[in-house]
């Protein structure tokens, strides 16, 4: 009686795997190839790409699992299911416990999750914080991301089409709209956000008055915008297209209406737009501060006061928005 | 109690209580615009230009609060109204005068002293033209109209700081201390716009951008662009 128990416990068992397998592989293979390639937030950029994949990876990981504990449901309550006028528990002796099942299902998860964390740091690290901000010191960075910061700062940062220098952009949050400067063409400030495909762009992202967060969705950047921080985050540039770009940290009346759309275009229409917005802009840029990747925000006679010098960028002292001396 | 009665009076109970959930949500939600909306869809035949007056003072003097600094609007009928949410026909070009009777100081961003998203680029003040301001210089700064989704910003010089002749309370004429800003620009597609003074000039609020300036009616609002 005991050899048949064991028998046909062996049974349920290999015959819930064979169906789990076939349909975990038929369901992930049509999630790869159907829903995979739609899955936010799409391919405009490396880190989008990326994110998008580790997305689908971990979907195609977890489907599996997810199927098995349906699959299991459903089976137990066919198979298992408390027979009427039974005198027996649901489940039979078979529910009371099975430690077999048990380890199973601790030791299978644990090793996927595990697998998982390593996947995720491992893209994190490879793709340069994946297009999160990394604070003002950022650990990882494409190459020539330094030079490229450190000379914006002197003022020698060069860009042109096919130079495949590393294109900083500073985002500055105010209450309540972003603004752009761009350090390689003068730094000029603008309230349009272009960028030039196959270009890898650092963003350095500061705010002017309380906390912002700079959330370009579909470059796949979220970088929190405070106050005399200079928050940094990578992305390579893929496909051209448009993107909108929010605030994701609630500041205040008008949070709802700080966006902007920004637009990926050739590496030729950017380098039109920069030097003929440079050439436009010109006598306001004049009257900004000193390029500094951050600022002291003055509270400009609002009985406000100033906020306190930090002075802790690794790049340079910082610079006075609102000073009651003009830049020089 | 019969079942049913049990039942009717859970049930209209539950109605009620939604009910006022509903309503409070509606009530915070709705906290009401000091004038409502002023209609400009009708003052001029259809694709007329439309004349927009309006004006800037320090502190309104009336109302909840008398202290915080604010826009009013005159109205087609030509009286003064407290009210920050304007009724704009679309693909129309609005002729806008701003008479400025407030103070000002250095732009917390110089960028929004560059004027922008409006007809010709140029700004008239008191009848001299310019396209960016130095609002380090002079008197300042002491307001911007900005339409962040239009793309449009104007900088709104201030009145000198030692002015005698000064308005403390709305509204101000034309016998006291002003600035005359005019400027145009074209209404887009319908839609509502939101609007708001870029200068941090709620005193008195941290970093000047509390009350007036994060308060519905008084330093921001709407265009409600129609068809």
């Amino acid at each position: 009686m005991a050899a048949d128990n064991a028998k046909s416990e062996v049974n349920h068992i290999r015959r819930m795997t064979t169906w789990w397998i076939i349909i975990s592989v038929v369901v992930d293979v049509l999630y790869w190839i159907l829903v995979g390639p739609h899955v936010p937030p799409g391919r405009m950029t490396e880190s989008a790409h990326n994110n998008q994949t580790t997305f689908n990876v971990l979907m195609v990981a977890a489907l599996p699992v997810l199927l098995g504990v349906w699959l299991y449901l459903g089976y137990a309550v066919v198979v298992w299911g408390s027979k009427r006028n039974s005198t027996e528990s649901v489940g039979g002796e078979a529910a009371r416990t099975n430690r077999k099942t048990q380890v199973s299902w601790i030791v299978i998860t644990s090793i996927i999750v595990v697998i998982l964390a390593g996947y995720g740091t491992v893209a994190v690290i490879e793709e340069h914080g994946s297009g999160g901000g990394e604070g003002p010191n950022p650990v990882w960075s494409p190459s020539g991301a330094a030079k490229a910061e450190t000379a914006a700062l002197a003022g020698t940062a060069t860009w042109s089409p096919g130079s495949k220098n590393v294109l900083p952009v500073q985002v500055i949050a105010q209450q309540w709209k972003f603004t752009y400067r761009y350090p390689t063409f003068g730094g000029f400030e603008s309230d349009q956000l272009v960028l030039p495909v196959d270009t890898e762009v650092a963003f350095n992202v500061t705010s002017l008055d309380v906390i912002h967060s700079f959330w370009a969705y579909q470059l796949s950047i979220k970088a929190d915008a405070n106050p005399m921080v200079n928050d940094v985050a990578y992305t390579g540039i893929q496909h051209t297209g448009s993107f909108v770009v929010r605030c994701s940290e609630l500041c205040g009346i008008w949070h709802g209406s700080m966006y902007n759309y920004g637009k990926v275009v050739s590496q030729s229409d950017f380098m039109n737009w920069a030097t003929k917005t440079e050439t436009a802009n010109a006598a306001n840029t004049k009257l900004l501060p000193p390029f500094a990747w951050t600022y002291v925000p003055d509270a400009n006679g609002a009985n406000g006061g100033l906020y306190p010098d930090g002075n802790k960028t690794p790049y340079s002292t910082v610079e006075v928005y609102g000073s009651k001396t003009p830049a020089s | 109690m019969s079942r049913n009665a049990r039942l009717a009076t859970v049930l209209g109970a539950f109605v009620v209580a939604v009910g006022l959930v509903v309503a409070a949500v509606a009530v915070y939600l709705t906290p009401g615009i000091p004038g409502g909306t002023v209609d400009f869809t009708k003052s001029q035949p259809a694709g007329a230009p439309v004349n927009l007056t309006i004006q800037t003072v320090g502190s309104i003097g009336f109302g909840a609060h008398p202290t915080w600094v604010t826009y009013m609007v005159k109205s087609p009928s030509g009286k003064w109204v407290h009210s920050t949410d304007w009724q704009l026909p679309a693909n129309t070009v609005i002729n806008v005068t701003v008479l400025q009777f407030d103070s000002g100081s250095p732009l917390r961003n110089q960028q929004w002293g560059q004027a922008s998203g409006i007809t010709g680029s140029t700004v008239s003040l008191n009848g001299k033209p310019f396209s960016t301001y130095d609002s380090y210089t002079g008197n300042g700064v002491g307001h911007t109209f900005t339409v962040p989704a239009l793309g449009i910003d104007v900088p709104l010089v201030g009145i000198s700081s030692n002015a005698t002749n000064t308005c403390g309370v709305a509204p101000c004429g034309t016998n006291y201390d002003h600035n005359t800003i005019t400027f145009s620009f074209k209404t887009a597609e319908p839609g509502n716009y939101p609007w708001q003074c870029f200068v941090p000039c709620a005193l008195g609020y941290l970093y000047g951008n509390g009350g007036p300036m994060s308060t519905q009616g008084y330093m921001g609002g709407f265009l409600e662009v129609v068809r």
